[in-house]
């Protein structure tokens, strides 16, 4: 064999492996991606019940409610609009009312939202990205939700130690990552 | 006092690394041996200064001096020793600092044991290791200063994030940077190979214990990463395809490949151009995973926007390095000598189809790691890219690769016979098939692929094992020759043979946990029982305890068997109140390599607590296997072929162990 026929045939390998891989690629694209949607997303779209999507905003204040049996409902808000939720299971550690949460799962034919994931993040203070920038997009986004201390401290002189001086724990932020 | 020491050690390491980037390739240009050796002692004195940089944080952290902003951030005086120290790199500026240190390292490790480097080639690889340094340092020093002080010094510190006070978590970073930076050591190798326009079978010698090294120390840090994910997150799940994980799963298949490939490099002296570009795309995606992780476009765009000096400044450091390697490849790589003629069916065939399909899979991973990124900055449309995209694109492209491993060492190099490897490998086919039956057999009804994929597991593990029954010709010769002979096998054949083997290991761990993990969900209260997989589990009572920095409510369980207690487990819920924050501490017990897991949920008005409690099957093989794969990546750095060809063998060897 030559050395061109021996480049031939890897190339034509590597080609091959490529073209299945590219092939792999775009099928799962089209079968496995999740979209995100906001309660007003939602309101506007009209997604249909069955379809799994993501759900992203704040908890509802006052609104978590325990069934029997794990079964929790509360409602998901992004201020224009807001949808129940329910969730069968153990929610994570960080799910707190008035905070950022993301459901994934599919409206039922009542207009639910059926969860069968909440998303818990490592970071208490963590709000999760597609939330805070769609909180933004509408004006609902306060800054203590996503100020970072090392951030505010290099900008502004050392307001980390006035914070402290306050004592305003819920503006702490840490970042993890 | 000790916080401005730091920050000026950090400053002098910068300008010792500038010194390292100029002055040594112009003596090579030059041919001055003075000017090259300047390398050598600027990469120590820089690794001196940059540890002391390091101490100082540390001794900040552990006198827990609030004054320093670090510090009160992430730091408690009630908090143990251990998390005081580990918590220097729980945070971004730390981690940075680690990071550099640990360059820092791998740099001074060359000048100390690269005597028997050709001075020019040693001048130019300390010089490119410099260059990353300095733009590290930089960083630091502009964006992310860990020795900042605070004007008013507050009394207490704001503790460390409590899922990081972990003795999992202290040891992940270290681990998984001495391999992302590891990978550096190629990179400038590489770099430096390309600035010569030469490159032999002796540069891939010098290279391969280097990468083989990263490559250990990264598999360890993953294996780590993942099962802390498993225990202190509550969920079980060990592998989540998070961007985070998929950052440092690149490297590592780029670098797995490249081991490969170097080993075709140094033993045929074929491939150079490829071995190249790999060592240039390994530590790309390093540096990729650190922007990733660090620049905060993950977490939030916001923090990425508001304070954009960091991501940027990381972006840049990526642009620089990624483009400038890959320019420098494009204009250099066709001057290298083209290495020894291969049949496609051949040893190096097979290693070319390993690299082949190891490239591929790490692209799957990239695209589905960076697609969201880019489609939410073109269009803005908002996708999460989750497991089942990584289980249909990954998955396909590893099953071949896995069919391919037993093959590649028993095809003979240049120019191999693959039936006669097939035949080797009837007996490992045979136990695959066995193996096969008795799994659908026994799960009988249940699901289908399982069986085959722990089938293709057995096949590598039994594969690997032929290799080595082939090898020192066990049932051929008399059992004392096979033996004589197992001892005289060098090294890095066992290393082959147990690395492989470990990937078999950890599929069976995969494959085993996926299917046939049972979970038992619900609210319990004293006195009731839960049953999963054949266990009782009896909640006895629920206590409260006073831990150091926290608050914690132990749940008391006790295990049985077929009416026999095993132990009692007693998983916790600890509230942590200087963050005012919960975590979740699961308990665990091993059952051989099965596991029982048990973490709380909330407490609920009537004093019954949710529980989540999973039978994991064969769990710990996820686990053992990249061990087994880390173990055999020592072996095989411990070979004496490594360092033959070393004017002073005695004392490479001793350097690559004190390494480890």
């Amino acid at each position: 064999m030559t050395r061109k026929q021996r480049r031939l045939t890897i190339i034509g390998g590597s080609l091959a492996v490529l073209a299945i891989a590219a092939v792999l690629v775009l099928n799962a694209m089209r079968d496995s991606i999740v979209f995100f949607s906001t309660p007003t997303m939602v309101a506007a779209k009209h997604i249909q019940a069955g379809k799994r999507f993501r759900l992203g905003g704040l908890v509802q204040p006052g609104s978590l409610a325990r069934g029997d049996n794990l079964v929790v409902t509360f409602q998901v808000a992004d201020g224009s609009a807001s949808l129940p939720v329910s969730y069968k299971g153990i929610l994570p550690d960080l799910f707190r009312e008035g905070q950022g949460v993301v459901a994934e799962g599919a409206l039922d034919s009542s207009g639910v939202f059926r969860a069968d994931v909440v998303l818990a993040k490592h970071d208490e203070n963590y709000m999760p990205k597609d939330v805070a920038d769609a909180l933004k997009k509408q004006g609902y986004w306060k800054e203590e939700y996503g100020a970072k201390p090392n951030d505010s401290a290099k900008s502004a002189g050392n307001p980390a130690a006035s914070r402290a001086a306050q004592g305003t724990p819920q503006t702490e932020q840490g970042a993890l990552r | 006092m000790i916080a401005e020491a730091g920050h000026y050690a950090l400053v002098l390491a910068l300008g010792l690394a500038l010194i390292q980037s100029t002055v040594p390739p112009l003596g090579a240009r030059w041919r001055d041996a003075a000017l090259m050796n300047v390398a050598r002692s600027t990469a120590i004195a820089q690794l001196i200064f940059v540890a002391a940089s390091f101490a100082a944080l540390v001794t900040l952290h552990v006198t827990s001096d609030f004054s320093v902003v670090n510090v009160f951030e992430n730091s408690h005086s009630m908090k143990p020793l251990i998390y005081k120290i580990t918590g220097v790199w729980g945070n971004h500026e730390g981690s940075m600092l680690l990071w550099v240190s640990i360059l820092a390292l791998f740099g001074g490790l060359v000048a100390i044991f690269g005597n028997n480097l050709p001075l020019s080639l040693r001048a130019h690889v300390l010089a490119v290791q410099a260059w990353v340094a300095s733009a590290f340092y930089l960083f630091i020093l502009i964006t992310s200063n860990p020795f900042l002080r605070i004007a008013n010094p507050p009394i207490e510190g704001r503790d460390l994030n409590p899922v990081l006070q972990d003795i999992g978590l202290a040891v992940h970073p270290p681990m998984l940077y001495l391999g992302y930076v590891g990978f550096s050591i190629s990179f400038s190798f590489a770099i430096a190979a390309l600035i010569e326009g030469r490159i032999d079978a002796a540069w891939a010698r010098w290279v391969r214990p280097w990468t083989l090294m990263a490559w250990i120390f990264l598999t360890l840090g993953i294996a780590m990463g993942s099962y802390w994910a498993y225990y202190e997150l509550g969920w079980g799940g060990w592998w989540f395809w998070d961007p985070v994980e998929n950052a440092s799963l690149m490297p590592w298949l780029a670098g797995t490949a490249l081991l490969h490939s170097l080993v075709v490099m140094e033993k045929r002296n074929a491939l150079k151009v490829w071995t190249i570009l790999l060592s240039i795309l390994a530590f790309s995606l390093s540096l990729l995973g650190t922007f990733l992780v660090r620049s905060g476009v993950l977490t939030s765009v916001h923090a990425f926007a508001t304070d954009p000096t960091r991501g940027v400044f990381i972006l840049l450091i990526l642009c620089i390095f990624i483009g400038g390697g890959l320019s420098l490849y494009a204009w250099r790589a066709s001057a290298l000598k083209q290495g020894g003629l291969f049949a496609p069916i051949s040893r190096e065939g097979a290693l070319v189809l390993n690299n082949l399909f190891l490239t591929t899979a790490c692209a799957t991973v990239f695209v589905g790691t960076l697609y969201p990124l880019a489609l939410e900055v073109i269009t803005g449309d908002k996708i999460s890219v989750g497991a089942p995209f990584f289980n249909l694109t990954f998955g396909p492209l590893f099953l071949p690769l896995m069919i391919a491993v037993p093959f590649g060492p028993l095809l003979a190099w240049k120019r191999g016979d693959l039936l006669g490897a097939a035949q080797r490998l009837i007996g490992a086919g045979v136990a695959a098939l066995i193996v096969v039956a008795v799994v659908w057999a026994w799960t009988l009804g249940g699901s289908t692929f399982a069986p085959l994929a722990i089938g293709l597991a057995v096949f590598v593990i039994a594969g690997a094992l032929s290799d080595l029954v082939e090898r020192i010709g066990l049932f051929r010769v008399a059992l004392g020759t096979a033996v004589q002979r197992a001892r005289g096998l060098p090294r890095s054949s066992w290393g082959t043979i147990f690395a492989h083997a470990g990937v078999g290991v950890a599929l069976i761990g995969i494959v085993c946990e996926t299917t046939w993990n049972s979970e038992y969900i619900g609210s319990m209260k004293t006195g009731d029982v839960a049953r999963i997989a054949g266990y009782e589990l009896k909640l006895d009572g629920v206590s409260q305890r006073q831990g150091p920095n926290y608050r914690e409510m132990v749940a008391q369980f006790s295990a049985s068997l077929d009416d026999r207690l095993l132990d009692t487990m007693t998983p916790s819920k600890r509230a942590f109140t200087t963050r005012g924050s919960t975590t979740t501490e699961a308990a665990l017990l091993t059952r051989g390599a099965s596991q029982l897991y048990i973490s709380l949920g909330d407490t609920a008005g009537d004093g019954a607590i949710a529980v989540r409690i999973y039978h994991k099957p064969l769990v710990l093989l996820i686990w053992f296997g990249p061990v087994l794969m880390a173990f055999g990546g020592m072996l095989s750095l411990s070979d004496r072929r490594l360092r033959v060809g070393a004017p002073k063998p005695a004392r490479s060897l001793r350097g690559l162990q004190a390494a480890e």
